[in-house]
């Protein structure tokens, strides 16, 4: 009996998963099914990283897995199969700072619940928030900052979208290694997340998602 | 007649090193008064560290990266760029604010060094950042996966031939170097040919770069050099002796990266292993000849991936804390008192960290509890730190007074406590530093 995808890729046996896809595609199964499960799994190793049964290692590497199993299927796919969201959030590390691990981890965190998360990347203006919040109507923005100097970034965005007059239509949320309850203050932010899950949670709760 | 350096027990290592600093060659102090004060601070220090007595009262030592800029109305890229100012921005620090020790003037770095190497691994004030704002690591696998037998082998030979011409524009002819161990012997062409490379015109060149940089490094370190004179003849002692890093933070910063270790430990944990044992006798004698040359014993370690949640417990002790252990008991074995510097979380690693000898080390944490760390280490230990630059960026100095005196309380009972911040101190208002160190100075007491 062919092994499970979805509980080999869950405890990260790389080369067990990429030889169970690689067998199922050439039996001619419908690549979908397979990212279906992939997603399955990853959403197992969220929540084993939620229960601190996983660390950041953990999710680097089943992250390094799922994109090989993508790149397997991908030439396959005939299109992309449409996912059912619980809602936008738009995330970045702020002006100023190229840090990414905890952006990406809260990014990852947010994805595998079921957020459609669009990801502005490392070093973004207050004005790509503000043009992406308008662009996508997102309600919940992450700010992300691993250095002291994304205190001021974090304000000058906020208060960008203050000026664009979004500040009432979008939740925003701060996180990073140095951010505080006084740094939430002192930015203008809704709330702070002290780690990836807070803010998943910060976004279930702004979204009505349970 | 006087035992030689290699003679010495640890211990008496230590000791030689601890009066070396207590009584610098070559200083004239501008007073006895600060003559006094200065070995005061050092004792202080030695106190909390020995932990066998508390000291007159809670040492406080802040470690600073770009706030003496700051702090004398100039920016980050001034002090990389003009050394006189460097020199000035720092003394002013030294003597607004009366720290019990500070950590010298290398930190910014001589930014026209950087420019002549073409320095690829950071970007730092005014080239790649603002010229306000400070470092940042511009993180890459700078070695690939499959150099761990190269890494292994010949670290040094890896370092000039591979890693170098990957971080320093400068220097990528050096790709066209043989190993300097091929050279055996003098006589005949078996050794001649090794020399063929470095007649080629880029990596003459390179070699002219390098000859260059060394000049800048030199007209830097005479500003660094005078600065501490100055600093140290009027009463104030630099907390570092020497750095050095942890093995797997040196692999898993700028060498393979934070993924690429990550990644190393589930797809080839053995070769990781193997490395980090390999370069570990590279480390401590990095640390223990620095703290030997300038005659202190404190090595600073800057800890970086085995904070909370970076590793797995069995991560941690499987891949993180057999090396870092080694690199301990190697610097205290030379005499050095290693102060690892845990920036982020070490809540679940004070168990595995205990065991070290007792006295022989100062540990400086960030967001620590530090009613565990001093329950679970403080027996063993000299612990420092927490003081968040979140609270001394934002709050007011009435905030920054009570949490020093918490702190106080929590962490200084009985000694065997540095008051510390938590992570580098940029751009932070300059009263609230000032409300921290006096509030120490007056809560800190022991009676």
């Amino acid at each position: 009996m062919a092994k499970d995808l979805v509980s080999t890729l869950a405890d990260l046996k790389e080369k067990e998963a990429l030889k169970i896809v690689e067998d199922r595609l050439s039996a001619g199964e419908e690549p979908v099914k397979i990212l279906d499960d992939a997603r399955r799994a990853v959403e197992i190793v969220g929540k084993r990283f939620a229960d601190s049964e996983y660390f950041i290692p953990d999710l680097v590497y089943s992250g390094e897995i799922l994109k090989e199993i993508t790149d397997m299927v991908k030439p396959k796919l005939a299109k992309a199969a449409e996912v059912k969201r619980l809602g936008k959030v738009i995330m970045g590390t702020v002006a100023g700072d190229i840090h990414d691990i905890g952006k990406d981890i809260v990014v990852f965190m947010l994805d595998v619940n079921g957020f459609e998360v669009y990801d502005l990347g490392v070093d973004v203006p207050a004005q790509k928030f503000v043009q992406k919040i308008k662009e996508s109507g997102a309600p919940i923005v992450g700010l992300s900052g691993f250095l002291t100097l994304a205190y001021d970034s974090m304000k000058q965005t906020i208060e960008a979208m203050k000026d664009a007059g979004l500040r009432d239509k979008v939740k925003v949320m701060i996180g990073g290694g140095q951010i505080s309850e006084e740094i939430k203050k002192y930015t203008g932010a809704d709330a702070y997340g002290k780690d990836a899950m807070a803010g998943v949670s910060l976004a279930k709760k702004w979204s009505g998602a349970k | 007649m006087e035992k030689q350096w290699e003679e010495l027990s640890p211990d008496e290592k230590r000791e030689a090193l601890f009066q070396r600093w207590l009584s610098p060659q070559g200083v004239e102090f501008v007073s006895p008064k600060a003559e006094k004060a200065y070995k005061e601070r050092i004792t202080r220090i030695k106190d909390v560290i020995q932990l066998k007595k508390a000291p007159d009262r809670v040492p406080v030592v802040p470690i600073i990266g770009f706030f003496p800029a700051y702090n004398a109305g100039l920016t980050p890229k001034d002090m990389m760029y003009d050394y006189e100012k460097l020199s000035m921005a720092f003394k002013k620090y030294v003597l607004d604010f009366e720290p019990d020790a500070h950590i010298g003037a290398v930190g910014p770095g001589p930014g026209k060094l950087f420019d002549i190497l073409d320095y690829k691994l950071y970007a730092w004030p005014g080239h790649g950042v603002s010229p306000n704002h400070t470092y940042q690591c511009l993180e890459g696998e700078y070695m690939t996966a499959d150099e761990y037998d190269a890494l292994i082998q010949d670290p040094s030979y890896f370092f000039s031939s591979t890693y170098f011409p990957r971080i320093f524009g400068a220097l990528e002819p050096f790709k066209m170097l043989a190993p300097l161990t091929n050279v055996l012997e003098m006589y005949g062409g078996f050794s001649g040919v090794n020399f063929i490379p470095y007649g080629l015109p880029p990596v003459q060149a390179a070699y002219k770069a390098l000859f260059e940089a060394g000049a800048e490094a030199l007209k830097w370190i005479g500003f660094v050099g005078a600065y501490e004179k100055e600093v140290t003849e009027a009463g104030f002692p630099n907390f570092f002796g020497g750095g050095t890093k942890v093995p797997f933070d040196t692999i898993g910063d700028t060498l393979r990266g934070t993924k690429g270790i990550m990644l190393d430990m589930y797809r080839q944990p053995d070769k990781l292993l193997q490395a980090l044992e390999a370069i570990t006798p590279l480390m401590i004698k990095m640390g223990a000849s620095a703290a030997k040359m300038n005659g202190n014993p404190i090595v600073f370690i800057p800890l970086h991936k085995g904070a909370d949640g970076f590793l797995s417990d069995e991560q941690f002790k499987k891949f993180y804390w057999p090396t870092f252990r080694k690199l301990l008991i190697g610097l205290i074995d030379e005499g050095c008192v290693p102060f690892p510097w845990a920036e982020g979380g070490y809540n679940s690693r004070l168990k595995v960290i205990r065991d070290l000898p007792k006295g022989k080390t100062a540990w400086g944490f960030d967001t620590t509890d530090m009613a565990k760390a001093k329950e679970i280490l403080g027996d063993v230990a000299c612990i420092g730190g927490n003081m968040p630059i979140a609270l001394l960026s934002v709050g007011t100095p009435q905030e920054v007074k009570d949490y020093t005196k918490k702190l106080i309380e929590t962490a200084g009972k009985g000694g065997g406590y540095i008051m510390i911040n938590g992570a580098v101190i940029e751009d932070v208002k300059p009263e609230n530093v000032r409300a921290w160190i006096d509030a120490t100075k007056e809560y800190g007491v022991y009676k």
